[in-house]
């Protein structure tokens, strides 16, 4: 077991010693986060004002939510991009010789993802606050929002590793990043699910990642919250995309 | 212009539309990446036009300026990754031994990407009328329409030239896109200027270039003929090319020095 956790630490640390050393990985990671929440809760706050939007706490924590749950996502994504970039140079190929036992490896590269996520999220509190974010949530309902952002890191991140251990290349980025992107858009991503309109509130209604950032939403604000549904949808997806991510390294075991 | 150099433009322009449509990664991003963002924006933002004051009744009519504006950046990014492989891979400097002009070298290289912009418009706009688009100034505002997003295209190919030719590097000119992706999002992109509620986004979309431009189409759809918006729009879309190809041109000089 320490042997496996040592595996993993070392492949976690020496990612995130690249993310944080690096400004090209860093920069991007911190930056575009901000960016959409800037855009997104400045430019279009007057749609808090849309008859039928009924959100409480105002309509920077609404978008609040929306960033940092793509900022989690994203960071596992751009985690799967350093995956398949190892795989390109050939280093993951002397880290599976070196591992005892190679899912060690994964697990060492979804620690990165966590802390790429979580490095990222502390700052988007801090900014979101700093600019008079409304939080009406308690202490355990922002827990609970943490917790959420976090499992939507692992199943993005599960989701890449796989793609990245099938292909083993950089160039496969876009097939890591378009599904991400588009699942995290076609969501209520402006206004709640009441106000969608066309195939985009049909799409929305049945997309996963809905009843996720509807909780986080509930959660912020301090709503009634039905977590079973939420956290067993976002759990379902972190067990569906961990069995993905799994078959992805046998995949690249095999392909040696 | 003189048929030497028609010919040279010709020469060049027909290697890079050649090029161009030799790889679907130039020609697909622009297409759908601004169509899929299209699409989720008016199913997202429908709801907006219901706030008092909003220019339309329908979100398409007001969104489909953004697909045009889109796309240029694509153009921009486009022309500049083009122009740097050309110094990357030594070609300029083979070109620098030949009688080639800066104009057709420069003319002739836009070629390809304002061939893919003129393609995309005309899909924006057929994929706009399948949502349900009405240009209230009729089938001439269409015409001017296409004219000013060729025009914006145009003026964006060519910035993208310049970071290109005064970079010398591919990978400068992706840096180049996060910058131009913010000037879109810091703009009227998703609400009219009056109706953005921030003040200090509101200040900085009146200041942004690009807020003219969407709204210069904007205007022949959802408004008809309005001078002052169509003047600014096709102004700053000038002013834009102006400062792109000079400052290319600038640039091209150095880079064709022979050695």
């Amino acid at each position: 077991m320490s042997r496996f956790a040592n595996a993993a630490g070392a492949v976690a640390w020496r990612m995130i010693h690249n993310f944080t050393t690096n400004p090209a990985f860093l920069l991007p990671s911190i930056i575009f986060p901000l960016f959409f929440f800037t855009a997104f809760a400045g430019g279009l706050s007057n749609v808090a004002n849309v008859p039928g939007f009924d959100f409480p706490s105002g309509y920077t924590a609404f978008q609040f939510v929306f960033v940092l749950l793509q900022s989690a996502a994203f960071g596992g994504v751009f985690t799967g991009f350093s995956v398949a970039s190892d795989f390109e140079k050939g280093f993951a190929r002397r880290l599976m010789l070196a591992a005892p036992n190679r899912l060690a490896i994964l697990a060492g590269y979804l620690l990165a993802g966590v802390a790429r996520s979580v490095i990222v999220g502390i700052l988007l509190f801090a900014v979101a606050l700093a600019v008079g974010m409304q939080v009406d949530g308690n202490a355990v309902d922002l827990f609970g929002l943490i917790v959420l952002a976090l499992l939507v890191n692992l199943t993005a991140a599960l989701f890449a590793f796989g793609v990245a251990f099938r292909m083993r290349t950089i160039q496969a980025g876009p097939a890591m990043q378009m599904p991400v992107f588009l699942i995290l858009f076609l969501a209520p991503v402006y206004v709640p699910l009441g106000l969608l309109s066309g195939w985009v509130h049909a799409v929305a209604t049945v997309n996963p990642f809905t009843a996720l950032i509807e909780g986080g939403r509930d959660l912020l604000s301090g709503q009634p919250f039905d977590a079973v549904f939420a956290y067993a949808i976002a759990v379902g997806l972190v067990v569906l995309f961990g069995i993905w991510a799994v078959r992805g390294m046998r995949k690249a075991e095999a392909a040696g | 212009m003189t048929s030497s150099l028609l010919a040279q433009i010709g020469e060049m322009a027909r290697r890079s539309i050649t090029q161009t449509l030799r790889q679907p990664a130039l020609i697909l991003p622009p297409i759908l990446f601004p169509l899929c963002l299209l699409a989720v924006n008016v199913g997202g933002l429908d709801a907006a036009t219901d706030l008092p004051g909003f220019p339309t009744d329908a979100y398409v009519n007001f969104a489909i300026a953004i697909p045009f504006l889109q796309g240029a950046l694509f153009a921009a990014i486009n022309a500049g990754s083009s122009l740097a492989r050309d110094v990357e891979t030594g070609f300029l400097k083979r070109l620098a031994l030949t009688p080639m002009r800066r104009a057709a070298l420069l003319l002739g290289n836009l070629a390809g990407v304002m061939t893919v912009a003129a393609l995309s418009s005309l899909i924006y706009l057929g994929v706009g009328f399948a949502a349900g688009l009405h240009v209230e100034a009729g089938f001439a505002g269409v015409l001017v329409l296409i004219g000013l997003s060729f025009v914006i295209a145009l003026g964006f190919a060519a910035l993208g030239a310049l970071v290109g030719l005064q970079s010398g590097s591919g990978e400068a000119v992706q840096g180049f896109f996060p910058l131009f992706f913010v000037a879109l999002f810091l703009s009227s992109q998703a609400l009219p200027r009056p109706l953005i509620e921030q003040e200090w986004f509101r200040t900085i979309a009146t200041w942004n270039p690009v807020s003219y431009m969407l709204e210069g189409i904007r205007s022949v759809v959802i408004t008809g003929w309005d001078g002052e918006a169509l003047a600014l729009g096709f102004g700053v879309a000038l002013a834009l090319c102006a400062f792109g190809i000079f400052g290319a041109s600038r640039a091209l000089r150095t880079r064709l020095v022979r050695t």
